[in-house]
């Protein structure tokens, strides 16, 4: 497998997931029936409440990721879908079927572990035929699907090496082999990318997503990395404290978060606490001592008067300039306090005059540094009225 | 050192440049941690072994010690005779008696091994599923009966299977049987003792490979389709292979020569080449018999199994 030819495939299918995605969103029709189901999912160890009762329907070909912190329930629901571990209330319907009590060796599902759990004593092409040969297929045919499986995953040459003989990336390869070689309906993946460097992660990433595509596998994958769920889902459950807080789509996620939790979790924000002064159906005025400025969001909220609530932008969406702009709303003054060259763009950290610390990026878009600010320049930010969020929870 | 200038220079100290090389090469700490094993063995084992073999390669005698000389030095012709007497090893194989109890020892030291694997693994796979406290508990548990007399737990045996013995009474006052079984000095009772007495060292290298073990290993095979069943025999038993090999080594190489057991449990016809042994030593006085018996009980044992580690660490290597 030579690196330059998996780039080559990569770029051309970079935009193949996200145009066909637009065009299903099963998710969105009126009516679709869900692949699995899980309904007021409960999952006690004693008196600690790893998974709350989460309800959640995915659907059939759908990547779907679940987001959260260690201890936020989501391997526990993984566990419980591929039947390692019992809900203590609700039920599980796998393509209309009712997992209570099903064994984890009779479920249509196979899990790719964190570990990757390769069976240490056995060739990889025997790790990968463990599953058929389960099923009592004959030996024949049982060749011909390890070795479609292997040359899929690029490792047909590797066959006969034990696993502690391969490379990370390898493993997991072998790992995704043989979890797929079943055919599942269902696939999960705990971590899948975990273990691997950055730079093999983000080849990975876009493979899994072919295959994906390729097999018309229903994939659930657990990760705590944002960044591995934006790229891989085509829809996205941040998980916390063992509820799922937020389902939506990656887009929505990142840019129409639903909590301050969701907002904080995935990529970074700034809030600003405030409270309400006018609210209308389209836009809302908040009143901010934090930033000592009057926020203007053009989406309106369910909220009390005078509420307090907190308004999210990202650092990105966040404009810099030493002069004052023209606009009164939506503008803050401080002081640069540290700032980041990072090559592509330039991360200042900003104190204003109530002590909060706001973080803003700017691409960098010209070669030379005039247009870049340095310590104790004083500094205007300001954002547009739809770049911005209210967040009540 | 300067860098040598030219060929001739070169030529002109090899040697002392390579006496240098030598003494720089040689790592003395490495040296010295493999010495002290080395020579123990070579005092402890290597020279007895050659000192059991020159006695098993000379005639008995009646005197002190009870056997010929090797080596005869007539005065007379200047006249050095090496005499090597190869009738013991002749008379082992001509007389059925010493192939039988070679074989009857390694059978029973089998099914004892076998048993005793069959009792140690579920004990072990026991300590190593539990909670860490509970392990070091059950560690300590399987490791205290060497803190008391071996030979005293053999008479403990004896109390349980003699005819009006614990066993017996409990199973006439259950009802069970109405006449007292005979266990004690049948073999029985001597794969009881050997089994009884060997446990821990199965259960020791067993419960280490299974401790190793990761248990998603289990789960991956569960998840492919393999019942627990299937995923015992196909997963666990695998890789607890060298926890077990190395296990009926150690309960079986000690069992084939063992001594005391048939003596205290065993009956006059339980045949084992350790009592063989004793018996030519102490009954017969003859040691050079005794002591071909010994070396070819060494060699039967010892090459086997050299064999299998050899092989073990050729496969572990690829």
């Amino acid at each position: 497998m030579s690196a330059t030819s998996m780039i080559e495939t990569l770029s051309d299918s970079d935009t193949v997931p996200a145009a066909s995605l637009s065009e299903q969103s099963v998710w969105k029709q009126e009516g679709a029936t869900p692949f699995l189901r899980i309904e007021n999912v409960s999952k006690k160890f004693g008196e600690f409440t790893a998974v709350d009762n989460v309800s959640l329907n995915i659907y059939k070909n759908e990547l779907f990721c679940l987001l959260g912190g260690s201890g936020s329930g989501k391997s526990t629901l993984l566990r419980m879908l591929a039947g390692f571990e019992a809900p203590t209330s609700g039920r599980i319907i796998i393509d209309g079927v009712d997992m209570a009590g099903i064994q984890p060796w009779k479920r249509p599902v196979n899990m790719m572990f964190q570990s990757y759990a390769l069976f240490p004593h056995l060739s990889v092409e025997e790790n990968v035929a463990f599953g058929l040969k389960r099923e009592g297929l004959g030996r024949a045919e049982v060749k011909q699907r390890v070795n479609q499986m292997l040359d899929m995953v690029q490792l047909g040459h590797l066959g006969k090496r034990k696993p502690h003989q391969l490379s990370g990336g390898q493993r997991q390869r072998v790992a995704l082999a043989r979890s797929l070689v079943k055919r599942p309906k269902l696939l999960l993946l705990d971590e899948p990318l975990g273990a691997l460097d950055k730079k093999l992660r983000e080849e990975t990433q876009f493979e899994l997503i072919n295959i994906q595509e390729e097999l018309g596998v229903t994939f659930v994958v657990v990760t705590h990395d944002q960044e591995e769920a934006m790229t891989l889902a085509t829809r996205i459950g941040v998980m916390n404290h063992g509820v799922i807080v937020q389902t939506a789509e990656p887009h929505d996620v990142y840019e129409y978060p639903n909590s301050r939790f969701v907002a904080e979790f995935v990529g970074s924000v700034n809030l600003f606490e405030g409270r309400v002064i006018e609210e209308q159906s389209d836009f809302v005025r908040i009143r901010s001592a934090e930033a000592d400025a009057v926020l203007y969001v053009n989406h309106g909220i369910s909220c009390a008067p005078n509420q307090k609530v907190h308004m999210a932008v990202r650092p990105e969406k966040m404009r810099i300039s030493r002069e004052q702009p023209k606009q009164q709303e939506n503008c803050v003054c401080g002081v640069v306090e540290e700032y980041a060259y990072m090559g592509g763009l330039t991360v200042y950290r900003v104190r204003l005059a109530s002590g909060k610390e706001v973080r803003v990026t700017q691409p960098n878009m010209s070669r030379s540094s005039s247009e870049r600010f340095t310590w104790k320049d004083k500094v205007y930010l300001y954002w547009d009225f739809d770049s911005s969020v209210v967040l009540t929870a | 050192m300067s860098t040598p200038t030219g060929s001739a220079w070169l030529a002109g100290s090899g040697s002392r440049l390579a006496k240098y090389n030598f003494f720089k090469r040689v790592n003395w700490g490495r040296v010295s941690v493999f010495s002290v094993p080395t020579l123990w063995l070579a005092v402890f084992f290597f020279i007895p072994f050659l000192v059991v073999f020159k006695i098993s390669l000379s005639e008995t005698a009646i005197a002190i010690p009870p056997y010929t000389a090797l080596l005869d030095w007539n005065a007379e012709d200047a006249l050095i005779s090496l005499k090597l007497n190869l009738g013991n090893y002749l008379f082992l194989f001509e007389d059925t008696f010493y192939l039988d109890a070679y074989l009857s020892s390694v059978k029973i030291a089998a099914v004892s091994t076998f048993f005793t694997l069959l009792i140690a693994f579920p004990i072990a796979y026991q300590m190593a599923r539990s909670q860490p406290a509970t392990r070091a508990l059950l560690l300590s548990l399987v490791i205290l009966p060497f803190w008391t007399s071996f030979l005293l737990r053999v008479y403990a045996w004896m109390g349980f299977l003699k005819k009006n013995g614990l066993v017996n009474e409990f199973l006439m006052g259950a009802g069970i049987i109405d006449q007292p079984l005979i266990m004690l000095q049948t073999d029985f009772a001597v794969y009881i003792g050997i089994v009884y007495t060997y446990l821990p060292f199965m259960v020791l290298p067993l419960y280490s490979a299974l401790e190793k073990m990761d248990m998603t290993l289990l789960e991956a095979a569960e998840d492919l389709g393999a019942r627990p069943v299937t995923s015992f025999f196909l997963i666990t038993v695998p890789l607890a292979v060298p926890g077990i090999i190395a296990g009926c080594v150690l309960v079986f190489i000690p069992a084939v020569g063992e001594f005391v057991i048939p003596a205290l449990l065993g009956g006059s016809d339980t045949l084992m080449i350790g009592r063989v042994l004793w018996d030519e030593f102490f009954l017969n006085r003859d040691w050079p018999m005794a002591s071909a018996v010994a070396i070819v009980m060494l060699i039967v044992l010892v090459l086997p199994i050299m064999l299998i580690r050899n092989n073990q660490g050729k496969e572990e290597s690829v």
